[in-house]
C-alpha cells in the first residue's frame, strides 16, 4: 500500500517534472551564437544573434533586382506628358522606367490602374496618384535632406512597400482591446507585438512618432541630481521605454547598440548608432507629417480605427535589421528619387 | 600560538584529499593542507596581478579600478597582456583559489567527521562564478563575454548584459533567482526573531526552548516546520538563490538571443486559446 503510494508520487514528480522540462526547452533557441561587440571591452555592450533565425530574417530583406539605367537623352517627360509634377526634368525612357519600376514595387497585381485613370494618365482623379506624388517629394527630400539618418545608401518606394500596397508594417493610434466597463487597462499589459511583447504601453508612437513638434523630448531622464523641476511622469517614461522597445525589436538589436546602459542619456558614452537614431525619430515624424497632409483624400481602408491615417514608424523600413535591405545600395540605380536626373 | 585546552581534541591527523602528511598542520588557528597552499598562492597572485592592472590602468581609485576581459575578436585564444591577457590569468588564479578554497572545507569536514554540506554549498557561489566567465564565454565562443574585475564596472556589464535582453526582468530564472533572493531573507529574519524571541522572554519568565519555538509558528500559521527543518529550508533557499542566478545569465544569449519579453510567447501560443 505504501510504496503503492510512493510510486504514485515518484511517478507524478517526475511528470511534472519532465512537463516543466519540455515548456523550458521549447521556448529555447541553442548555440552555437555569432555575436558582435558594440562598445569598449568588457562593457557588456554586444548583440548575440542566432544564424538560424538570422537565415529567415536575410532571405525576408532580399532588395530586388533593378533594371538598367537610361540615358537622359531626349524629350523630356515634362514636355511630352501632361500634369508631370514632380519628375518632369527626366526623360521620357527614365520616367516611363521608373514608373515601371514603381509599379513593380507598390502594385504589381494591379498595375498602372491602381494610380492612373487608364483613359487619361495625366488625371489626378485616383487618390492614389496624388498619394503617390507626395511619397515621392517625401523620398527625394529623404534622400536629399535626412542623410544623417539614410546614409548615402538612401531609400526607394521598395524600402517600406515590399510589392504592396500598403507597407507590410504601418501603425494608427490605437484605442487598444475591449475591456470591462470601469476597468482602466491604462493602454499597457497586453504583451503588444508593437512594443516586442513587452507589458509597456502598446502604442507609444501617438505620443512621439505623430506629427509632434519636435520640442517634445523622447528623454525622460532628469539632468539634475535632486528632484527639481522634471515634470516627466512615470507613464512617459514607461512610453519612452515602449518606443525603445519597438526600434529594438525593428532594428534586430538591443539596447546596448545604442546606449551604454551606466549612463542612458549621456551622448559622450554612447554608440554612434545613437546619432543615426536621433535624427530617424525627427524624420519619422516629419514623415508621417507628409501622410497627414494628404489624409483629407484618403478612404476608410487607409485609416485606423480612429480615424488617423496609417503611418510609418521603424520597422516600416527595417523590418528586424539595422539597414533596411540589409543596406542594399537600390538608390544608385534610381539617381531620380534623390532628384538627380543624371541616369 | 597556545592552544585551548579542548583544541587539541579537534586537531587530528588524517582527512586529506591530498598531499597526505606533508601540509596538515595548523598555523595559528588556521588549518592548512595542500589546499590552503593553493589557494594563498592564487588568491595573492590574483591580487598582485590586479594591483599590476591598476598600476598599468588610468586610476587608482578603487571604486574605478577594472581589469577589462579581452575585444571578442580574440575569441577562445589567449589576448596580449594589457588587452585583457591579464583578466584571463586572473580568471585562472581566482577559479583556481576559489576550488582551493571549497576542498579545503571539506578536508576539514572530513578530519571532524562531518556532512559535505559547507564545501557543497560553497561549490554553488564557485558554480555562479564561474559560469559568468568560463562556462558562458565557452557557449558563446570568447573570452570577452566575462565579467571585468571592478566595483563600478562589474555592475556597468551587469546593466548592460540586461539590457542587451531589452527586459531582464521577464528571465524566468531571473524572476526565481530574484524570488529566492528575497524569500531567503524572509525565512532568515523569520528563524533569527523566532531564536531571539525565545532566548529573550519577558522578566522573570524561563527561557523558551523547541516546544515554543513550533507552537508559535503552529497557532500563528497552522505549522512550524521544525527546528532542523528551518536550517534545510534555508540553506535550499539560499543555494536555489545562488544557482538560478547563475542560470539567468548563463541562458542569456546561449539559450535566448532575443528581448526576454518575446520568450512568453510560449504562453500566449498554449494551443489550449490561441
Amino acid at each position: 500500500m505504501k510504496s503503492d503510494k510512493i510510486k504514485f508520487l515518484y511517478c507524478f514528480n517526475s511528470l511534472a517534472f519532465l512537463t516543466l522540462a519540455a515548456i523550458l526547452l521549447v521556448g529555447c533557441e541553442m548555440p552555437p551564437m555569432d555575436t558582435a561587440q558594440q562598445g569598449y571591452r568588457g562593457t557588456g555592450m554586444e548583440t548575440v544573434t542566432n544564424p538560424t533565425i538570422m537565415e529567415k530574417i536575410i532571405a525576408a530583406n532580399q532588395a530586388p533586382p533593378s533594371t538598367p539605367p537610361l540615358p537622359a537623352t531626349g524629350p523630356k517627360a515634362g514636355a511630352v506628358y501632361q500634369n508631370v509634377q514632380v519628375l518632369g526634368d527626366l526623360s521620357v525612357a527614365q520616367f516611363t522606367r521608373l514608373m515601371a519600376s514603381m509599379t513593380q514595387w507598390i502594385s504589381p497585381e494591379q498595375g498602372c490602374g491602381y494610380c492612373h485613370n487608364l483613359q487619361n494618365l495625366a488625371s489626378d482623379e485616383v487618390y492614389t496618384k496624388v498619394v503617390a506624388r507626395s511619397m515621392l517629394l517625401m523620398t527625394i527630400d529623404t534622400n536629399q535632406n535626412w542623410q544623417d539618418h539614410v546614409g548615402d545608401t538612401g531609400v526607394t518606394c521598395y524600402t517600406c512597400h515590399r510589392g504592396k500596397n500598403i507597407p507590410e508594417y504601418v501603425w494608427a493610434t490605437d484605442p487598444g482591446p475591449k475591456h470591462v466597463a470601469r476597468l482602466t487597462p491604462a493602454m499597457q499589459n497586453t504583451a503588444a507585438e508593437s512594443v516586442a511583447y513587452s507589458s509597456l504601453p502598446f502604442d507609444p508612437f501617438t505620443p512621439y512618432l505623430d506629427d509632434v513638434d519636435d520640442s517634445y523630448p523622447i528623454r525622460v531622464i532628469s539632468d539634475t541630481a535632486l528632484p527639481t523641476g522634471s515634470r516627466k511622469s512615470i507613464k512617459e517614461a514607461e512610453w519612452t521605454y515602449g518606443l525603445m522597445m519597438h526600434m529594438s525589436d525593428s532594428l534586430g538589436v538591443n539596447c546596448t547598440y545604442c546606449h551604454n546602459s551606466r549612463a542612458f542619456a549621456e551622448w559622450e558614452q554612447s554608440p554612434y548608432a545613437r546619432q543615426n537614431a536621433w535624427h530617424a525619430i525627427r524624420h519619422v515624424r516629419k514623415m508621417n507629417k507628409t501622410i497627414w497632409d494628404v489624409a483629407d483624400i484618403l478612404p476608410d481602408s487607409r485609416k485606423g480605427p480612429l480615424g488617423d491615417p496609417l503611418k510609418i514608424y521603424c520597422m516600416t523600413c527595417h523590418q528586424g535589421v539595422n539597414k533596411p535591405l540589409l543596406g542594399a545600395r537600390m538608390l544608385e540605380n534610381y539617381p531620380s528619387l534623390a532628384g538627380k536626373t543624371g541616369e | 600560538m597556545p592552544m585551548l585546552s579542548f583544541e587539541r581534541k579537534y586537531r587530528v591527523r588524517g582527512g586529506t584529499l591530498l598531499g597526505g602528511d606533508l601540509f596538515d598542520f595548523w598555523v595559528g588557528p588556521f588549518y592548512v593542507g595542500f589546499f590552503g597552499v593553493t589557494t594563498v598562492f592564487f588568491s595573492v597572485l590574483g591580487t598582485l596581478l590586479i594591483i599590476y592592472g591598476a598600476a598599468i590602468g588610468p586610476t587608482w581609485n578603487l571604486w574605478q579600478i577594472n581589469i577589462e576581459p579581452p575585444d571578442l575578436r580574440y575569441g577562445l585564444g589567449f589576448a596580449p597582456l594589457k588587452e585583457g591577457g591579464l583578466w584571463q590569468i586572473i580568471t585562472i588564479c581566482a577559479t583556481i583559489a576559489f576550488c582551493s578554497w571549497a576542498l579545503r572545507q571539506a578536508e576539514i569536514a572530513r578530519k571532524l567527521g562531518m556532512g559535505l554540506h559547507i564545501p557543497v554549498a560553497f561549490s554553488v557561489a564557485v558554480f555562479a562564478y564561474i559560469t559568468l566567465v568560463i562556462i558562458r564565454p565557452l557557449l558563446l565562443g570568447a573570452w570577452g563575454h566575462g565579467f571585468p574585475y571592478g566595483i563600478l564596472s562589474h555592475l556597468d556589464w551587469v546593466s548592460n548584459v540586461g539590457y542587451q535582453y531589452l527586459h531582464f526582468h521577464y528571465n524566468p530564472a531571473h524572476m526565481l533567482a530574484i524570488t529566492f533572493f528575497f524569500t531567503t531573507t524572509l525565512a532568515l529574519s523569520m528563524h533569527g526573531s523566532l531564536i531571539l524571541a525565545v532566548t529573550n522572554p519577558a522578566e522573570g519568565e524561563p527561557v523558551k526552548t523547541g516546544e515554543h519555538e513550533n507552537t508559535f509558528f503552529r497557532d500563528d500559521i497552522g505549522y512550524s516546520i521544525g527546528a532542523l527543518g528551518i536550517h534545510r529550508l534555508g540553506l535550499f533557499l539560499a543555494l536555489s538563490a545562488g544557482f538560478w542566478s547563475a542560470i539567468c545569465i548563463l541562458i542569456s544569449g546561449p539559450f535566448w538571443t532575443r528581448g526576454w519579453p518575446e520568450w512568453w510567447n510560449w504562453w500566449l501560443q498554449m494551443p489550449i486559446w490561441s
